[in-house]
């Protein structure tokens, strides 16, 4: 044996080995979103489960994120194929009760999922409490560059995307998401009235794509 | 019941392994042969409880015993038996599963074949697999267990990932691709044990091995060419190949496998490159492994990604155990590869093996840097990028052309000496068959330098080729005056190797053709039609006559029949559909195409009205792709003629500068 070569050689396995390592702490399939900072896209879909308490919404009504304006949304993309989708839900379920009364929406959207299937999923997961919609056709998910469910978008109350999260979410984040959001939209409202925001809105090119109306 | 007695098979198994393992050097150190037939024996028993375990699963698969982890995840009761049954190989447990019981079966032929060998060669070699096959153990009781326990048991489970049960090549892909892989473990092993026994520098162990690459090689090259077909036939976007990670990782050791099966006959005819063999050898199992972290470890994005768990630190445990023990012991070695011989003269066949090893190595580099450059680049720069197909192609299309050229050259040059008078005489047909595709390219349209030269060469090489089995069957004729076919089916049952390896070279000219067309002439159009309207591209013409829908046992079909037509006649019908799985919320495409010996009309259906009233289609014309497919089958068949066993016959080294020309029927290629 040539213990020098060999020790040679075994030493050029170390870089390969360490990018290896180092590429297993890494998610591939994580890429970043441009949206975060920038205006959401607009929908309109209707409601296809109403949610409950005080968060309820009439069933067939059509929630506009115009309409959503100088409130906290929070938009969770799920379906009932989808099994991280279940490690999150209570979580976000009890989240949104606490919130009742408050400027924020909670919202879930149907992810190429049928509402029935997407109803009897929330039976059997013990309810949900704030309302979920359609989205035939993945529309708005694809204008929101959905990679997969669940992810979670956090708009804030000028309608831009505050953040996104991949994959299932944690009570602890989303409060704290929400209540940063809430301060920092009555840190505004302080010193210029919300109202004031439709107006600029309407020449983010953003804000005309993916509306039906 | 069944769920125990397959988990602990797997645990026996694993206790076998590491024993037997462990037992190799003990026995060898004290000089104890009794002791070795314990380590043999527990190869045999290993196969036989891998064997238990896998039957165990196909059967908890079959009765739907939904106690069983892998079987409530793919598992359904709708999905017909066929598919459930392959559903053993659709995931990840289940797929660790067969590799295991398929290395269980190449160690255990491995050892009933050299049993009776003295030596410590296959002793060694046995105890690498069993390592190998231990480390297969350990993922099956840890990150991969397919056997956990499941309560309370669903009534049924969700099925097979639908795109794993469209089409019937998912029988078919995958054990091969598995037999291929897997296989290439054992040039490895003997390998490992030529070097733990100090036998490395006997060409001995090179020619046990060749031909056990040559099956693992033939395997791997079946997998790749019908994993081609079924990504063609099953997703509907008319191409074969798209450089994903997955299919980098099947071709990248294939790549290394080729260069040696060229460069081991360099060995053995002349004593050289027997370091570079080595190297070639355990490089092609190391990139089997490094292949399979790659697509099970999520480490890089693919479309073919498996679920994704714990596992890749134990892959990458395990590549980092292989790369030590194997660079410190080749380097270690090096020193006793000296080699035998030199090149003689710079246009020698040993010159084009050496040229043709450079391209196929350079190639596997390029593939491999594609594959990794998203994780480097990551690495160094932070930033998320991939190289995609334009890399590959602008990469590997210069290599594939100059390698059909080195195929043409390579079988009419001498060994040593330099070129002949008779050089003329053997390549003349591959210039005139090389001109003529050539022409008949440029006349149908092709413009791209590359492309051209793809025709050129493609058409050199098969003239070349074929004209090696046209003057050895001349020559038969006339020493012995036997009937042409006769002399020709002799030529190549004398030197099996040498006219096994031509066939293949004919396969591969056919496959570059198909290649070559597809992407040169390739023509396709897209159109809503009414049914009685109809759509035409590249002059095939096809006609819409009705949809229809229907319901299957696991799926809903939706399907278009379109009528092809020749003038006003109707020739044949082609229907593309779309099946609907509950579990999964897209169709999944399921196109057809017409096969002429002159292409494929591929058909696609893209969208349909659901009264029937219209379809949109896409009708490609893929202008000479099953080529592809029957060239696949001629590598393969080439590769069984070389394989084939034979009388044994020494290799005849060629020593002189000057040799007496040796007959054709009896040169060793």
């Amino acid at each position: 044996m040539n213990w020098k070569r060999a020790t040679i050689a075994a030493a050029t396995a170390a870089p390969v080995i360490g990018l290896f390592a180092w590429g297993l702490t890494r998610d591939p399939n994580n890429i970043p979103s441009p949206l975060p900072g920038r205006q959401a896209p607009a929908f309109a879909l209707a409601v296809f489960s109403p949610g409950q308490g005080g968060l309820m919404r009439p069933v067939g009504e059509t929630m506009r994120l115009s309409d959503l304006r100088g409130k906290v949304v929070v938009l969770n993309f799920w379906a009932s194929w989808c099994l991280a989708c279940r490690d999150e839900h209570s979580a976000l379920s009890q989240v949104a009760q606490t919130y009742e009364g408050k400027p924020v929406q909670f919202l879930g959207v149907l992810y190429n999922d049928v509402p029935d299937k997407g109803r009897a999923w929330i039976s059997e997961m013990g309810g949900q409490s704030y309302p979920s919609v359609d989205d035939p056709g993945a529309r708005v998910a694809i204008d929101y560059g959905l990679y997969g469910v669940p992810e979670t978008f956090f708009l804030d109350a000028n309608g831009r995307v505050a953040f996104k999260n991949t994959g299932p979410v944690s009570p602890g984040m989303v409060r704290l998401k929400v209540d940063s959001l809430m301060a920092a939209a009555q840190a505004a409202n302080v010193s210029a009235p919300a109202v004031a925001t439709p107006a600029k809105d309407s020449s983010t090119p953003n804000a005309k794509t993916g509306s039906p109306k | 019941m069944i769920r125990l007695l397959a988990s602990n098979a797997i645990l026996v198994a694993l206790a076998v392994t590491a024993l037997g393992a462990i037992l190799t050097p003990l026995a060898i150190h004290r000089g104890r042969r009794d002791w070795l037939m314990l380590s043999y024996a527990a190869v045999y028993t290993n196969f036989v409880l891998v064997t238990v375990a896998t039957l165990a699963l196909v059967w908890g698969l079959v009765s739907h015993d939904f106690s069983i982890s892998y079987v409530a995840q793919v598992g359904s009761r709708a999905t017909p038996t066929f598919y459930t049954v392959i559903s053993l190989w659709g995931a990840l447990e289940g797929s660790i599963v067969f590799w295991a019981w398929v290395l269980g079966m190449y160690a255990a032929a491995v050892v009933w074949f050299n049993r009776k060998r003295e030596g410590n060669l296959v002793p060694y070699a046995a105890m690498t697999l069993l390592v190998v096959a231990l480390f297969f153990h350990i993922l099956l009781l840890g990150p991969a267990n397919p056997f956990q326990p499941v309560f309370p048991v669903p009534f049924d489970g969700p099925g097979p990932n639908p795109l794993l049960q469209n089409h019937i090549l998912m029988g078919v892909h995958p054990p091969l691709l598995y037999l291929g892989y897997v296989g290439m473990t054992v040039p490895f092993a003997f390998a490992m044990g030529a070097m733990f026994s100090g036998e490395v520098a006997s060409d001995d162990w090179a020619r046990i091995t060749r031909r056990w690459t040559l099956v693992a090689w033939a395997f791997l090259t079946a997998a790749i060419i019908a994993g081609m077909w079924w990504s063609y036939e099953v997703l509907g976007w008319g191409g074969y190949w798209a450089w994903d990670p997955v299919e980098n990782a099947s071709f990248i050791p294939w790549l290394t496998a080729t260069a040696y099966l060229h460069s081991v006959i360099v060995q053995e005819r002349r004593g050289m490159l027997k370091l570079w063999n080595l190297n070639l050898m355990v490089g092609t199992f190391v990139l089997t492994i490094l292949g399979t972290f790659l697509t099970r470890s999520g480490i890089i994005s693919s479309v073919h990604a498996f679920t994704q768990g714990t596992i890749g630190y134990y892959f990458l445990g395990f590549i980092a155990l292989v790369l030590l023990v194997t660079l410190v012991m080749v380097a270690g070695n090096s020193d006793k590869l000296g080699s035998d011989g030199r090149l003689d003269a710079p246009l020698s066949r040993e010159t084009v093996f050496l040229l043709q090893n450079m391209l196929f190595t350079v190639f596997m580099f390029t593939v491999l840097i594609g594959t990794l450059f998203p994780l480097v680049a990551e690495a160094a720069r932070g930033v998320k990028v991939s190289v995609g197909t334009p890399f590959f192609n602008r990469m590997s299309i210069p290599i594939m052309v100059a390698l059909l050229f080195l195929m043409g050259v390579g079988p009419a040059l001498p060994w040593r000496k330099g070129a002949g008078p008779e050089l003329k005489g053997k390549l003349i047909p591959g210039v005139i068959v090389g001109v003529l595709v050539g022409v008949a390219a440029l006349v149908a349209g092709a413009r791209n330098a590359y492309s051209v030269l793809a025709f050129v060469f493609a058409g050199f090489a098969l003239g070349v080729n074929v004209e090696e089995f046209v003057r050895g069957a001349n020559a038969r004729v006339k020493a012995h005056g036997e009937g042409w076919l006769t002399a020709l089916m002799r030529l190549i049952s004398g030197n099996r190797r040498r006219y096994g390896g031509y066939v293949s070279h004919i396969g591969v000219v056919l496959v570059a053709f198909g290649v070559a067309a597809s992407s040169t002439f390739k023509s396709e159009q897209e159109a809503t039609l009414k049914p009685g309207e109809s759509l035409t591209v590249s002059g095939h013409t096809v006609r819409f006559k009705s949809a229809w829908m229907r319901e299957e046992k696991q799926r809903q079909v939706v399907g278009a029949t379109m009528e092809v037509m020749d003038g006003n006649r109707v020739v044949g019908t082609i229907e593309p559909r779309m099946n609907y799985y509950p579990t999964s919320a897209q169709p999944v495409p399921t196109p057809q195409a017409r096969s002429l010996l002159t292409g494929d009309m591929y058909m696609n259906l893209m969208a349909f009205r659901q009264d029937g009233s219209n379809v949109t289609v896409k009708l490609i014309w893929e202008p000479l792709v099953p080529w592809i497919w029957f060239g696949g089958y001629v590598v393969c068949l080439g590769a069984i003629i070389a394989m084939w066993p034979t009388r044994e016959r020494t290799a005849v080294r060629v020593e002189s500068a000057a040799p007496s020309a040796p007959r054709l029927s009896e040169g060793q290629a």
